[in-house]
């Protein structure tokens, strides 16, 4: 109970008015942040940091951290309504929020999303206060070998997930692993795939992939649909948050589910990517309404939002306490906390405690602020169809530029974009899905990364991934979810002759 | 220099005298030049890193003490192994609005993956310290002192033995292979990783048995106790005597020689600028650096992290990144780090 006590101490120090006007500023900034891709929570922050040098230390910490929860909350607002996920973690959200706002629900898809991400950061907010120093011991425990196992699951619980066919699904996901393969080899230090174009040194980046692929890729669709925007009949419903609520109550075993991952993998830390697409796998295979995922099902919008915050709220703990940032947000922030002189590490709650609680405080109530703040707003958002495509269509476009510059300040990515949203138009128009790409360039070179440090480790021996319970676990559970549709594939297929619509 | 600027002064004052006459009343102070608008501040490395942490607390600084009347933007062009970063200063020829903070990867990437740069096609600026690297152990095993762990190195089979480092071909793994050479022929297995932090914490893990970390990437576990420093690899130890544990400050870690390991190794942070800039340009930077290291937040970054505060200009700081670059070339060429063709 003597959390209890330091958290109502961290209350005291976080609700001063002053640090209340800086919640609300930071929820509003990363809202704005979160929306224009390129400028990811990432850039945001480390744009704001040096501003923040001359406010006392937990007063900064708690503007930058709102700063992040809203851009959190607002990486959902362009996935839902152009498709266009501004973090890799949004991408699932994509899958059935862009769908509901096609058949004007985009207000109900919003509080859904908006409404998960508090409810999961809110539930590893409360794990953070009174477990943090029991399981901060729990990452020690990841190495390479675990890290792989994770990667391994994610892409397993994956492959027969998708709407395609399974083999086209494995064609998009192998072209990933090709495209994340580019650039420098981490473990053998040389240039892979790069042909001597000193613009291809960094590889692919994930942002530029994704902004031309959905972003791009979908405003080609819509003009071969004769320039409309399908959405444009939404409607506005003062009383949708509360009658989306109430939805939303039957979907309490998909939000515990997602909270447990969530938790899961951003302690370990696994990332809120991977939780997002485990999550939504998992939701997929065990709902009733499983078979809806991925046409406008709310389910498909609640699980993956609500790992990812669940995900990336608690992924600030083995930052605090380890050192290790569990996001590219986390280390900016990492760097903030070097800055006022604060040392992250296992003594940081020891020799911090105000700090700390003060920031852990502020957890909830800029959780809670930033809920008021973008379900006020929703409306608004979701009016923003309303606009004709021939207007909003540029902007979009404009807007995709500027962020595709804005991820490395270079103009080859620009055209980079445009390619890649062709592909995407093609990959549309063949019908292979664009999520499994998405996954392998984001998580591709990781994987393979910490595949190849395991085979260091252990001189090329694959029993690595049996050797503790741990990783066997994780191992296993991701070979039955490969095994898994594969099986059940072969039993429609000798069981039934209906196998024509599965495949 | 300072017979070049004398000379430089005669003819100009010629010039001054008969521009006077024209311009009567104008100006002409020596150092006049300021940055006219915005200045860029590459990064050639990932965020959260050691370089990335210097880089954004300079900004910081600076912003803080009011240093400079044009804002510093600090961008990270990591690719390749920092490539992408020095290409784009090298390709900026003449641009007074840009400067680059360098790593042993100004060395290293080009020798390693044969990218064409170079430090001659940037101008140097200042060294802004040197970087320390200490041996770690995990503080279960049994090892105390350098010799005990090189010791069971020698004992055990070879490749038995892992070291956790920061990237591939890059100084962490020098050093690797640098300790090689008083292990009797038992090799390392070096496993790299993307940040300095997660060595750290692999080592607490135990995932691997020793890491070359630099000392603010490990410190904070060194002070829970999770981690115990061996020897450091420097000719002289750390001048910082404040205790950071109950018991040991950085002055008291041996130096790596004095425990019998004849090695060390520190790691230029330096500041660069595009070739072809005038000498007032530099000289403005140089100048901004000195009022960066004269505020008491400067100070205390240091004695965090152990550095060896050192700062160099002009010559100096040219002579000394030259023998540096000799030095790496020799280093990177017996560890067999060297592409093809170089």
């Amino acid at each position: 109970m003597e959390e209890i006590a330091s958290l109502m101490q961290g209350f005291s120090i976080a609700l001063t008015p002053y640090n209340l006007a800086l919640m609300f500023v930071g929820i509003v900034l990363g809202v704005v942040i979160g929306v224009l891709p390129g400028l990811g929570g990432a850039n945001g922050v480390a744009i704001l940091l040096p501003l923040t040098f001359s406010m006392p230390p937990t007063s900064a910490i708690i503007m930058l951290s709102c700063i992040y929860w809203g851009a959190l909350f607002g990486g959902a607002i362009t996935s839902i309504l152009f498709n266009i996920p501004g973090e890799p973690w949004s991408v699932a959200t994509t899958f059935d929020g862009h769908p509901m706002a096609r058949q004007g629900r985009a207000d109900e898809a919003l509080t859904a999303a908006f409404t998960s991400s508090f409810v999961g950061a809110f539930v590893a907010v409360v794990v953070i206060t009174f477990l943090a120093p029991v399981i901060a011991r729990f990452a020690l425990q990841f190495g390479p070998a675990e890290f792989f196992s994770v990667f391994f699951l994610t892409f397993a619980s994956f492959v027969g997930m998708g709407r395609g066919s399974a083999s086209k699904t494995l064609a998009a996901m192998a072209l990933g692993f090709a495209l994340a393969a580019v650039g420098m080899d981490g473990v053998t230090g040389q240039l892979r795939m790069t042909f001597g174009y000193d613009e291809l040194l960094g590889g692919f980046d994930f942002l530029i992939a994704v902004i031309g692929l959905f972003g791009i890729g979908e405003i080609l669709s819509s003009m071969e649909d004769g320039l409309k925007f399908q959405g444009s009949e939404a409607k506005l419903r003062l009383t949708v948050v509360l009658t989306t609520w109430k939805k939303l109550l039957a979907y309490w075993v998909t939000s515990i589910r997602s909270c447990i991952i969530g938790c899961w993998m951003g302690i370990t830390p696994g990332g809120a990517t991977p939780a997002s697409f485990m999550s939504y796998g998992l939701a997929k295979r065990m709902s009733p309404r499983g078979a809806n995922f991925g046409k406008g099902e709310m389910e498909g919008v609640v699980a993956p939002e609500t790992a990812a915050h669940a995900a990336g709220t608690s992924a600030l703990l083995p930052m605090l306490t380890l050192g290790i940032p569990g996001s590219p947000t986390a280390a900016v922030l990492l760097g903030g906390l070097l800055i006022w002189g604060l040392q992250p590490g296992p003594l940081l709650f020891v020799e911090q405690k105000e700090f700390v609680w003060g920031l852990i405080a502020s957890m909830y109530l800029g959780n809670i602020v930033g809920l008021i703040v973008v379900l006020t707003c929703v409306p608004m958002f979701a009016a923003i169809l309303r606009i004709p495509f021939s207007i909003i269509a540029p902007v979009i476009l404009v807007i995709c530029a500027i962020g595709a510059y804005t991820v490395n300040n270079n103009m080859f990515d620009v055209w980079m974009m445009l390619v890649f949203g062709v592909v995407g138009y093609v990959f549309n128009k063949l019908r292979y899905p664009l999520a499994p790409l998405v996954l392998a360039i984001v998580l591709g070179d990781k994987a393979e990364e910490a595949f190849r440090q395991s085979m260091l480790l252990s001189q090329g021996n694959l029993s690595i991934f049996w050797a503790n319970p741990l990783v066997a676990t994780i191992m296993s559970l991701g070979l039955a979810m490969l095994i898994w549709p594969l099986a059940s594939a072969l039993k429609a297929r000798f069981g039934h002759a209906r196998s024509a619509t599965a495949a | 220099m300072d017979f070049r600027r004398t000379m430089l002064g005669r003819r100009l004052a010629w010039a001054v005298l008969a521009g006077a006459t024209l311009l009567a009343g104008a100006a002409l102070p020596a150092q006049a030049w300021e940055p006219t608008k915005q200045v860029t501040f590459i990064i050639p490395a990932g965020t959260g890193g050691g370089a990335d942490q210097m880089a954004r607390f300079i900004q910081g600084v600076v912003g803080k003490h009011n240093l400079m009347k044009q804002p510093i933007v600090v961008i990270n062009k990591a690719g390749g192994a920092g490539a992408e970063g020095f290409l784009e200063v090298k390709k900026s020829k003449g641009d007074a609005h840009q400067i680059i903070i360098t790593l042993s990867n100004l060395f290293t990437t080009p020798m390693a993956t044969g990218v064409p740069f170079n430090w001659k096609e940037m101008t140097p600026v200042a060294m802004l310290a040197l970087d320390q690297f200490v041996l770690w152990v995990n503080s279960d095993t049994p090892y105390k002192t350098a010799k005990d762990y090189i010791e069971a190195v020698k004992a055990g089979a070879d490749k038995q033995f892992k070291m956790g480092g920061t990237g591939s071909k890059q100084e962490d793994q020098i050093i690797t292979v640098a300790l090689e050479s008083v292990t009797g022929g038992k090799k390392f297995t070096y496993v790299p990783f993307a940040g300095g932090g997660a060595v750290a914490v692999q080592l607490v893990g135990k995932h691997v048995d020793s890491t070359v970390n630099n000392p603010i990437e490990a410190v904070a576990q060194w002070r829970a106790g999770g981690l115990r420093p061996l020897c450091i690899f420097d000719d002289k130890r750390s001048s910082y005597t404040t205790k950071v544990t109950d018991t040991m400050a950085w002055s008291d870690i041996p130096t790596c020689k004095e425990s019998g390991v004849d090695v060390d190794y520190q790691m230029l942070r330096g500041i660069f600028m595009p070739a072809g800039v005038t000498k007032e340009q530099v000289a403005f930077y140089v100048d901004l650096f000195k009022k960066v290291r004269e505020t008491p937040d400067w100070k205390e970054f240091m004695e965090k992290g152990a550095f060896n505060n050192t700062f160099m200009t002009g010559d100096e700081y040219a002579k000394w990144v030259e023998a540096a670059e000799k030095r790496h070339y020799e280093l990177m060429k017996s560890a067999g780090f060297l592409a093809a063709g170089r």
